[in-house]
């Protein structure tokens, strides 16, 4: 198995990159759902941004014009939500699902002719000497704009929600917006601007694929990092800075993927029974943790698995086949719902008034 | 000043009104649209809406109606169990893939015996496919409490990259010389979900699409699970304090629909599709949750929902090949309709009232 054609360093700096589209887009998810609403559209706006600031960017030759367009794209659409569940008090579940199919064919529809057409580049920031550093300059200063603003917009999200007094009354919105509202605040203003800044956010991660991650355009091509990022959200439990650690983590399993895809990686087979077996083991630890009883039908059920897990390992050990692309193009959405899994031990952390309907008579 | 008062019950007369106003509306919303791409609107909406039906070539569009509304009704009668009880199933289109798979490699692993039992088998095969990838969500949900929206989205995604493997590697059609794709099930008669009725569009699915909604109207209007799923949705506190096992629950809705969905992909690629192949599912799982909401979420509405989206997808064909509408423009139509249905429902549960603005 040839792994050294993969350089960690390129490796790390491909992961910034790989991570900013999530990222961008779980941020915004993260503020509308603080302030309570759960927006199952993030998908839709993101490709409508991807594609709007494709056209944008191509027909007036300006990278940050797309991107302009793209925020816009994406606000425009989440408006629609925020009509749906703000005004015509609809289910968020369903509306946001309307916003992604919708979402969906509309930038098909838009991005006609645009297939096959390559987007003006997206250039690096200059950061002088800065870049010349070993290491440091090629992870960090090697790249464009919207990865700064995506890393400035972790910090100016945390700084929002922690210190400011509107994201105090963001949190309170979304903790009861009942207490909220008998307090004089103005629930469905202080939503509608969240649902909008989460569209707008979405829309520069979709703009970002299509501008410089990838660069093209291709229907459906953000392929479920909408999805991605609200799952982000639930594995950052609502915060932050927990938000840019999960990117970079999913980031990482993208770009990691793609390289054993492009080294032609050997998979040992052994390692499936030893996952098993660690999860057995997890398991375990967490119920020991927790003080659970533990039901004899589980406790057969574990011990079996685990078996069968430590002796299939002892069976294949040393045995090795190359790593199917399929397979691996798999790993980040099993990743997702590994994480999702886990996270789910956590109960305590969404905003009390997640996905409620807020009707000012009730 | 236009306010909203809710309603103690949601307007019967508004829950049924709704669709239909949705509909019209999204024709008129329809209308600009195509007449922003340069379209003759009133052309296109009925080269969409009526021909299809009444026109020159209806009789070769009608049985297509079927074909098409089969999968749709089949799924989103599945679905529509756990929306009442708000769990969301909405990966769909996962189970459907997989049932595809898993039902065509039980035929094909008999060619080429020719025996009564491979359809049969196949249809178990295949809602047994469908009902395993619907449990990965369902387990999650039931024993860690883990999101079971997400979980099934996600497995969407791995589904497809599982059947662009089986295409490319365990299901290729051996004397295909090396193209991606199995073996034509059409040309496997003992495997072939052939028309019950010839030139009628009716194949199996399409009477099985009837068993579902007849079975789903007795579970939901007669039997005690089917009350103890409007329950849940409707007042989930309520329904722990009066013994509801909602884990149990979880298991049911989710395994049904799952089972549904894995048997709409079989019917699909042992007839109308033929093989199992990179770009077999078109998106059915997804059309579904449109054509649950539009059927209120009940059966009989649901098969009138199922056809009207089937037939959106037929009409939309047409103007493809004689108006050179584009695909993506019937997808945009379709969203547009769930978007209308949603907006237009707030009439069932709050009331609109004119009223001057008081003094707070």
């Amino acid at each position: 198995m040839d792994l050294s054609s993969i350089d960690p360093v390129v490796l790390m700096a491909s992961v910034i990159v790989a991570s900013t589209p999530i990222l961008l887009a779980a941020l915004g998810e993260l503020v509308v759902e603080r302030a309570g609403v759960l927006n199952l559209g993030v998908e839709g706006m993101m490709i409508t941004g991807a594609i709007c600031g494709f056209a944008i960017a191509v027909n007036t030759g300006s990278p940050l014009l797309g991107f302009a367009a793209a925020a816009a794209g994406g606000a425009a659409l989440s408006l629609l939500f925020a009509l749906l569940t703000q005004f015509a008090l609809a289910n968020q579940v369903a509306s946001g699902l309307a916003l992604t199919l919708f979402g969906l064919g509309l930038s098909a529809l838009l991005g006609q002719g645009y297939v096959g057409v390559k987007p003006p580049p997206t250039a690096a920031l200059d950061f002088g000497p800065l870049t010349d550093l070993p290491v440091l300059g090629r992870v960090l200063f090697s790249h464009d704009l919207m990865v700064y603003v995506a890393l400035g917009l972790v910090a100016a999200v945390w700084g929002f929600l922690r210190f400011s007094r509107a994201g105090l009354i963001l949190r309170a919105v979304g903790e009861s917006h009942d207490a909220a509202h008998a307090l004089g605040y103005k629930v469905v203003r202080v939503r509608v601007l969240a649902i909008v800044f989460g569209g707008a956010c979405a829309g520069l991660g979709g703009a970002y694929i299509s501008l410089a991650r990838v660069p093209q355009w291709t229907e459906g091509m953000t392929a479920g990092a909408g999805w991605i990022a609200l799952a982000l959200v639930v594995f950052a439990s609502w915060k932050a800075g927990r938000v840019l650690l999960g990117a970079w983590l999913f980031g990482g399993v993208s770009v990691l993927q793609l390289n054993l895809q492009a080294a032609g990686a050997q998979f040992p087979v052994a390692s499936l029974g030893w996952i098993t077996l660690a999860a057995c083991a997890a398991y375990l630890g967490y119920v020991l943790w927790q003080r659970q009883e533990i039901s004899g039908r589980t406790r057969v059920i574990l011990g079996v698995t685990a078996f069968a897990g430590a002796a299939f390992s002892y069976w294949r050990q040393g045995v090795y086949v190359p790593f199917q692309v399929e397979y691996l193009s798999m790993s980040p959405y099993l990743i997702t719902i590994v994480v999702l899994v886990i996270m789910s031990f956590d109960k305590s952390r969404a905003p009390g008034s997640l996905g409620r309907i807020f009707h000012a008579s009730q | 000043m236009l306010r909203l008062e809710h309603r103690p019950q949601p307007s019967a007369r508004w829950t049924w009104l709704a669709p239909p106003l949705a509909v019209l509306i999204t024709m008129i919303a329809g209308g600009a649209l195509f007449a922003a791409l340069g379209k003759n609107p009133v052309d296109t909406i009925r080269t969409i809406f009526w021909d299809p039906l009444f026109g020159e070539f209806a009789f070769y569009y009608r049985p297509q109606l079927l074909v098409k509304a089969a999968p749709l009704i089949l799924i989103a009668i599945g679905l529509s169990l756990g929306f009442r009880a708000g769990i969301w199933n909405i990966g769909a289109e996962g189970q459907y893939i997989v049932g595809a798979i898993t039902g065509a490699g039980a035929g094909l692993a008999f060619y080429p015996l020719d025996a009564w039992f491979i359809f049969p088998l196949m249809i178990l095969a295949g809602a047994l496919g469908g009902f395993l990838w619907a449990m990965i969500p369902a387990v999650l949900r039931a024993r860690f409490g883990t999101n079971e929206i997400l979980v099934s989205l996600m497995l969407v995604y791995v589904a497809e990259q599982l059947l662009a493997k089986m295409a490319l590697g365990l299901l290729r059609n051996p004397e295909g010389r090396g193209f991606p794709g199995s073996r034509n099930l059409q040309q496997y008669a003992p495997a072939h979900n052939a028309e019950i009725i010839a030139n009628t569009g009716i194949h199996w699915g399409v009477l099985a699409a009837f068993i579902a909604v007849i079975f789903a109207y007795i579970l939901l209007a007669r039997h005690v699970l089917g009350y103890q799923i409007k329950l849940t949705g409707q007042a989930p506190r309520a329904a722990r304090f009066a013994g509801v096992n909602t884990e149990r629950l979880v298991f049911i809705c989710l395994g049904l629909s799952g089972a549904l969905a894995g048997l709409a992909g079989m019917f699909e690629v042992a007839g109308p599709a033929g093989q199992i192949s990179i770009e077999f599912n078109v998106g059915y799982g997804f059309t579904a949750i449109i054509v649950a909401f539009l059927g209120r979420l009940h059966p009989l509405g649901i098969q009138l929902a199922g056809l009207l989206m089937a037939l959106t997808y037929i009409g939309g064909e047409a103007a493809e090949s004689s108006l050179q509408l584009p695909a993506a423009a019937i997808q945009v139509f379709q969203g547009m309709l769930l978007f209308f249905l949603l907006a237009v429902d707030v009439l069932s549960n709050f009331r609109l009232r004119l009223s001057r603005t008081e003094a707070a």
